[in-house]
């Protein structure tokens, strides 16, 4: 079965998606993630969709989805690198990526990551201290 | 179907943010016909009225057919597991969008875009 390959790199797991995203292969990507941040126990996923010409309704919730479970499951994701002529279609199709993190690109979208992670890991220790 | 749309879409000199909202359109309504007709058929035109070229497509079912049109245009309406954005999302990426259906016999949706 055709499947998008998953990367760990540290405490992130990074993925591009490279070809046509048709609907099965979206929700293998789900699958294959939750998976993943089971097993591997990654705080942060990074999703790379700059080479995607489309995104639709259906790729649309399935992101959502991801960073949902995945939130679920402690890691935070972000979504980099969308063309601008996709992000205009999805709002003007009424797909907005509420509770989707996104960055221009995978730099900015690694950045944010660790700056989330940080103030989490921040947080918790403010937590310890003044327990 | 995507990629002869997009083909389609270039060849007849769309901007990108315009082939990209015909794409779009496109894959929605491939999914319905496929989701909800239990499959169909697409077909591709080139339209010109007197003073533009548009692209028109038509996808046609034979499937159960919408019982409410208007309901099923409402943003955040489905009968399946959808988001509801497909056919109302649809109709405002394209100029002109028209759908017959018949309870039954199937659903007919025809879209252009005119360039």
């Amino acid at each position: 079965m055709e499947r998008i390959p998953i990367l760990k790199m540290g405490e992130f797991l990074l993925v591009s998606i490279q070809v046509d995203m048709h609907d099965q292969l979206a929700l293998t990507l789900q699958d294959d993630l939750t998976a993943m941040i089971t097993r591997t126990n990654v705080r942060g996923v990074l999703i790379d969709i700059s080479s995607l010409d489309i995104v639709d309704s259906f790729i649309g919730r399935t992101l959502g989805d991801i960073a949902a479970m995945a939130r679920i499951l402690d890691a935070e994701t972000v979504v980099v690198g969308m063309q601008p002529a996709v992000a205009i279609t999805l709002v003007e199709l009424g797909v907005s990526l509420r509770g989707v993190r996104t960055a221009l690109n995978v730099e900015k979208g690694m950045d944010l990551l660790r700056s989330a992670l940080s103030l989490a890991a921040g947080g918790e220790a403010n937590d310890l201290s003044t327990a | 179907m995507r990629q002869k749309v997009r083909e389609w879409a270039v060849a007849l000199g769309f901007s990108l943010v315009e082939q990209t909202k015909l794409v779009t359109a496109a894959s929605e309504l491939a999914r319905n016909t496929f989701t909800y007709g239990g499959g169909g058929a697409v077909q591709l035109e080139v339209v010109s009225n007197t003073v533009r070229l548009g692209l028109r497509l038509t996808f046609e079912d034979q499937g159960p057919g919408i019982a409410d049109v208007e309901l099923a245009l409402k943003d955040g309406y489905s009968t399946g597991s959808g988001l509801g954005m497909g056919l109302g999302g649809s109709r405002r990426l394209v100029n002109e969008f028209e759908i017959e259906s018949r309870a039954g016999e199937g659903t007919r949706v025809t879209v252009t875009k005119w360039k």
